[in-house]
């Protein structure tokens, strides 16, 4: 079988293969990540009953592929906490342009908690009508994805 | 010293290299990482001094907020012109009931850190204890920028507000970014800063044969455009051109749908927000793509809320009215809608725990202006505060309760039930689903 590659732009690199945990909208930071954290639990449990793509399933350490973040303006900081706490994705694969609340909540975390979250962003369309919920990817440096 | 390719001022440039220490130096690294994955050429000053705060809640687990908060108050660094914050995560004047649990849960693991972070604020610049509203852009409230004004704000409402019905300019900053702008004063220039970015690449046409409920008609454009700019055409019909107080308060409450429904941080009504009126269709996009609203439409996002209450049919323990908060406008209007439903059906009071919100300086106003309507809210049962509801749900126990709410916002964020206002009023006087 054929692999997939896809290429972004890197936001954060780092080189993992994780599996995949596909949303098909926007993802509501807040929504996805608060219960999870205020619980203190070791891994999140998606609780955002708007996005049946990813609700209540286990999103920590994996690769979350996303065409934006939405909601609430505390995401960035909820993405900082979630870095802070090791509870969160190990990568954020944007198929657009991360948005500003996503991608603060990158940034924040990078130079703030020295996380080493991965966040690659404009994967394209195609990325997100490709890989599926389960697939292995392969992340490379230069914001290289390989669906395995 | 990190590589940049925006263009610097001078002071900036010292700054990064850490020659006014290693916090503000992180604080504008921050920023310009941040502005130049949006392609930020350069960093700009901000002109509304003022900032807005969305993280006023203080919770154990934010430990790298009062991680921030504390290096930046050990640096010496403040607001100088001060900053408003978000709502409150709890009512300690009594007018939301708390159990004994919620009170020791709200208390210790999701609220325990209140008071130590309000410690924080006061320091690095919180106005005043009364400065903690989602709609500190109201007049009472005392921050309102002005056209064309640059800031540094988050609170997805309140940056949606001020984008659109106020026409300043703001990006759709995340906490702790918020904060760092408006210390530096310097935002990076990109997003809904530049003209470009202020079109809208979504036409909104509403052929409804009533006016569409503002939470939903903003639930549906922010589900459909995402982050998109929408331009409305045909809502003008049903609430007019002018922005008096009733307008602005259809357009807080449709606006924070559209932003916590979806990520939209900007929308123009034609011939009635200030840029939408100025330049009209020439603020369209080309290829736009368009939506159109109509009933079917309306009914078919509105069937497509999922009813997270364990037991459908439920008599609601509770319900918030105000998500964002209420306006000075709005306080009198509940009030009346609320007395006159309640004299058709002969009853006294509401058959239900009704808390309304709103900012602390607006309800100080109503109860200065309309003292008799302010102790007739709690003649017939209900109450006034100033929290912010979707806190209230942060609290775990919440979750199992029947919450009701005319709130879109709050609907996205919790187990609460989105009902229209008409519901809402028939629900909380005795009517049943």
């Amino acid at each position: 079988m054929t692999k997939k590659v896809f290429k972004g732009r890197v936001i954060t690199g780092g080189e993992v293969t994780l599996e995949a945990i596909v949303s098909h909208q926007g993802v509501n930071t807040l929504a996805t990540f608060e219960k999870s954290a205020i619980m203190r639990s070791k891994h999140v449990k998606a609780s955002d009953q708007n996005n049946p793509d990813i609700f209540n399933k286990d999103i920590t350490n994996k690769a979350l592929c996303l065409p934006i973040t939405i909601g609430s303006t505390t995401g960035g900081m909820v993405i900082q906490t979630i870095c802070n706490m090791h509870s969160n994705p190990r990568a954020f694969l944007f198929s657009e342009p991360a948005d500003s609340i996503g991608l603060s909540g990158i940034v924040l975390a990078k130079v703030w908690q020295n996380s080493n979250v991965i966040c690659i962003d404009s994967l394209g369309e195609e990325f997100l009508k490709t890989v599926k919920t389960g697939d292995m990817l392969e992340i490379k440096k230069d914001g290289t994805i390989t669906i395995l | 010293m990190i590589e940049y390719k925006m263009k610097l001022e001078p002071e900036l440039v010292k700054i990064l290299k850490g020659e006014e220490g290693d916090t503000k130096r992180k604080i504008l690294e921050t920023l310009v990482i941040y502005g130049e994955a949006f392609g930020a050429k350069r960093m700009v000053k901000i002109t509304h001094g003022q900032g807005h705060l969305v993280t006023s809640f203080g919770t154990p687990i934010i430990t790298p907020v009062y991680d921030c908060f504390d290096e930046i108050i050990a640096a010496g660094l403040t607001v100088k012109e001060g900053f408003t914050m978000d709502p409150r995560p709890l009512d300690h004047e009594g007018n939301v009931k708390y159990s004994l649990l919620d009170k020791i849960i709200n208390g210790t693991a999701v609220f325990g850190k209140q008071k130590y972070y309000e410690e924080k604020l006061k320091k690095v610049g919180l106005k005043d204890s009364d400065s903690f509203s989602c709609t500190s852009y109201l007049p009472e409230c005392g921050n309102t920028p002005k056209k064309g004004d640059i800031l540094s704000w988050s609170e997805s409402s309140a940056v949606n507000f001020t984008n659109s019905v106020l026409g300043a300019r703001c990006n759709r900053n995340s906490g702790m970014i918020d904060v760092f702008g408006s210390i530096l004063g310097y935002v990076p220039e990109f997003g809904f800063l530049l003209d470009e970015n202020r079109k809208a690449n979504w036409i909104i046409e509403i052929k409804t044969s009533k006016i569409p409920e503002a939470q939903l008609l903003g639930s549906a454009i922010g589900i459909k455009v995402q982050d998109g700019v929408p331009f409305v055409k045909g809502l003008d019909k049903w609430i007019g051109n002018k922005l008096d107080e009733k307008t602005i308060s259809y357009l807080k409450d449709f606006g924070a749908a559209t932003a916590s429904n979806g990520a939209v941080g900007l929308y123009h009504i034609d011939g009635v927000t200030p840029e939408a009126v100025e330049s009209g269709d020439k603020l369209i996009k080309k290829d736009a793509k368009v939506y159109v609203i109509d009933d079917a439409e309306f009914e078919r996002v509105f069937k497509s809320y999922p009813i997270m209450w364990k037991k459908k049919d439920a008599k609601p323990k509770v319900c918030f009215i105000g998500c964002p908060h209420l306006t000075y406008y709005q306080l009198i209007d509940w009030h009346n809608r609320i007395n006159d439903e309640l004299n058709k059906k002969g009853l006294k009071k509401v058959t239900t725990e009704v808390v309304l919100n709103s900012a602390p300086k607006v309800l100080a106003h109503f109860k200065k202006d309309h003292p008799e309507m302010y102790e007739e809210y709690y003649e017939m049962g209900c109450k006034l505060s100033s929290i912010c509801p979707l806190m209230y749900t942060s609290n775990p126990l919440t979750h199992s309760k029947a919450i009701l709410t005319n709130s879109n916002k709050l609907r996205t964020y919790s187990n609460a039930r989105y009902e229209f206002d008409s519901k809402v009023l028939d629900l909380i006087t005795g009517g049943k689903f």
